[in-house]
């Protein structure tokens, strides 16, 4: 793969950009220029700020201070989601009700649908090529909770290719995954490199991703630590991801940057005594 | 039975059909998002809501469905905004709810017996007028709930996923939520206020034991909360006891019936579902085979009445701990 194009429009963009959540600084200092036909990984230690990172992009987190851009368009006024493809971070993709894998799919799809409009063939024929591209044509009809682990996070994958996206942007998906999806994973973003959709992808582990990486960057401390070719080795990101303390003479606490402690009408997180 | 007496039925049972349709079709929503208890409270908050009508000569329905209403957005609100305690903020609010419907009652000087058939149904009691605010009412929200079924099981399925896929996914929240206040509101007289949220829930699970889609379980759970809605109305016309305890126990009814057929089915389900090919180069059995050093009685076939697996290229037998095939003399063990 060549590596970056200076020249090639720019797909999403965090300028000088800095998240708090319930006043604990989560990220700062964060400027990443994704360009178009990228394949970007986002790596780092838990806390790093890398699944924030990528939600701040997807407008799920707001900034308190820079700037998102998505397709040169403030995330304010960014109306053109149905270029945009998200999988987020999750364990499994049933819910209260049962649901069949391809209902699932199918509502990757209401990005480029109207209101109280029926399916059109188009739409049919997109749900069934990211339901084919995953592989799981096969369960088609059947409810999600049916599937493995792997598959239903081959499904989610689905739904969001259903809605063809020109930006693809996917929080670990591959956390706790059997072999054979991580393989069908690797297969279903190759063809999306073929075709030159822009990828970013948050990864605890990249297996049979390695290959297609064109850029990684590396998380540290809610900063960006390291942003540039794709590293030999996760030895490479050991030293990145370092917290490298320009404090000797202080003991280090325990770092805990996703505190869960919360009283009934806590509007946050944030819930730690202190002292 | 006069005829008046008689004419009362039916409109009730108009009143019970609508009800019976729209309650699941908003309690499929709220199951699939785990919230199966939030019409139990929104019944709790309409309490105060009825008592403010006895007390200010406002017809009930209509102060229920506007308390209704603010009580469902402010626990939307509390919802949204405190992720972790959201349950106890939730519970002091239903419990508010009904404390304030019992003390506006006592200060408008109406009986408990007045309350109740707000509580647990009542036909004796039934206007003409509530009924046809019911029809009209549940109507409205039996329309949008099927309507708009795209996108309010995608809000309720994965809410970040439907706001990056663009859907203003707070306007949907908040409508569920007043389609639920609404159906509530309205079914008080039928089913009344603290048995209404059976009939959003139970329904569902009755439907869910046997579907596998979300769009069949959406119908069938309409289905089954009409037939269990008019049912229960008529047997109590019939033997004149508050609907709302015969209609829900009619529903429950229901659902016992169904849950063992839904657990032999996924019973059945797992059992027949074929063994996943191990990959190449892993599994015991690629190295050799495992030989079963059991005699066996019978040769396993289609007909030894053990429990046949496709597997690859060939068919396992599942009886006794062992999943095995025959290979040649002797069965491995797979």
């Amino acid at each position: 793969m060549p590596l970056t194009d200076e020249n090639a429009p720019v797909v999403a963009q965090i300028v000088d950009g800095a998240v708090t959540l319930g006043g604990r600084p989560i990220l700062r200092g964060i400027d990443l220029t994704v360009r178009q036909g990228e394949f970007v990984t986002l790596l780092g230690g838990n806390g790093s700020g890398k699944s924030t990172l990528v939600r701040t992009l997807m407008g799920l987190v707001p900034t308190t201070r820079g700037e998102v851009r998505l397709f040169g368009s403030p995330l304010t006024r960014f109306k053109d989601w149905k270029r945009v493809g998200f999988v987020p971070q999750r364990a499994s993709a049933t819910s209260g009700v049962p649901a069949s894998v391809w209902e699932v799919v199918a509502s990757g799809r209401l990005s480029r649908r109207g209101l109280l409009r029926p399916l059109r063939g188009k739409d049919k024929d997109a749900i069934a090529d990211a339901i084919a591209a995953v592989g799981l044509s096969e369960r088609v009809g059947d409810g999600c909770s049916t599937l493995s682990g792997g598959q239903q996070q081959r499904a989610l994958i689905a739904r969001a290719l259903a809605g063809e996206p020109d930006l693809f942007v996917l929080d670990e998906p591959t956390a706790g995954v059997d072999h054979a999806s991580q393989q069908a994973f690797a297969e279903t973003l190759a063809e999306l490199v073929r075709r030159g959709v822009t990828t970013v992808l948050v990864a605890h582990e990249l297996g049979p991703v390695a290959p297609l990486i064109d850029r990684t960057v590396v998380m540290r401390d809610g900063r960006i630590a390291y942003d540039g070719p794709p590293l030999a080795s996760f030895q490479d990101i050991e030293g990145w991801t370092d917290r490298g303390h320009h404090h000797p003479g202080l003991t280090e606490a325990a770092v805990d940057h996703a505190p869960n402690v919360g009283s009934p009408f806590d509007a946050t997180t944030d819930g730690r005594q202190q002292g | 039975m006069s005829i008046l007496a008689y004419d009362f039925v039916l409109l009730g049972l108009l009143g019970a059909l609508f009800t019976g349709l729209a309650a699941p079709a908003v309690g499929t929503y709220l199951v699939q998002r785990r919230l199966a208890l939030m019409g139990d409270g929104i019944g709790h908050i309409a309490v105060t809501g009825v008592a403010l009508g006895l007390l200010t000569g406002a017809a009930p329905i209509l102060t229920a469905v506007v308390v209704a209403i603010l009580g469902a957005i402010l626990i939307e609100v509390i919802r949204e905004k405190g992720r972790t305690g959201g349950d106890v903020a939730l519970a002091m609010l239903f419990y508010g709810g009904i404390a304030g419907g019992v003390l506006l009652t006592g200060l408008a000087g109406q009986s408990a017996a007045k309350l109740n058939s707000y509580l647990f149904g009542s036909i004796t009691t039934l206007t003409t007028a509530d009924v046809w605010t019911t029809v009209v009412l549940a109507g409205v929200v039996v329309l949008v709930a099927v309507g708009l079924s795209p996108q309010l099981f995608a809000v309720a399925q994965d809410q970040e996923f439907a706001q990056v896929a663009g859907l203003p996914v707070r306007f949907y929240n908040v409508l569920v939520a007043v389609m639920a206040a609404v159906t509530v509101a309205v079914a008080m007289r039928t089913v009344g206020l603290l048995l209404v949220s059976a009939l959003m829930v139970v329904p569902v699970a009755t439907a869910q034991q046997v579907t596998r889609g979300f769009r069949t379980t959406l119908v069938a759970a309409m289905g089954i909360g009409t037939v269990a809605a008019a049912g229960g109305f008529l047997v109590s016309a019939y033997i004149d006891v508050a609907p709302g305890a015969t209609i829900v126990l009619l529903a429950l009814a229901g659902f016992t019936l169904a849950w063992p057929v839904g657990a032999g089915l996924r019973r059945r389900q797992r059992l027949r579902a074929p063994f996943t090919a191990a990959a190449a180069g892993h599994g015991p059995h690629d190295d050799g085979h495992t030989v079963v050093p059991e005699d066996h009685e019978h040769r396993h076939g289609d007909d030894c009445g053990h429990l046949a697996v496709p597997h690859e290229d060939h068919v396992d037998y599942v009886h006794d701990g062992h999943r095995h095939a025959q290979h040649g003399s002797h069965y491995d063990e797979h």
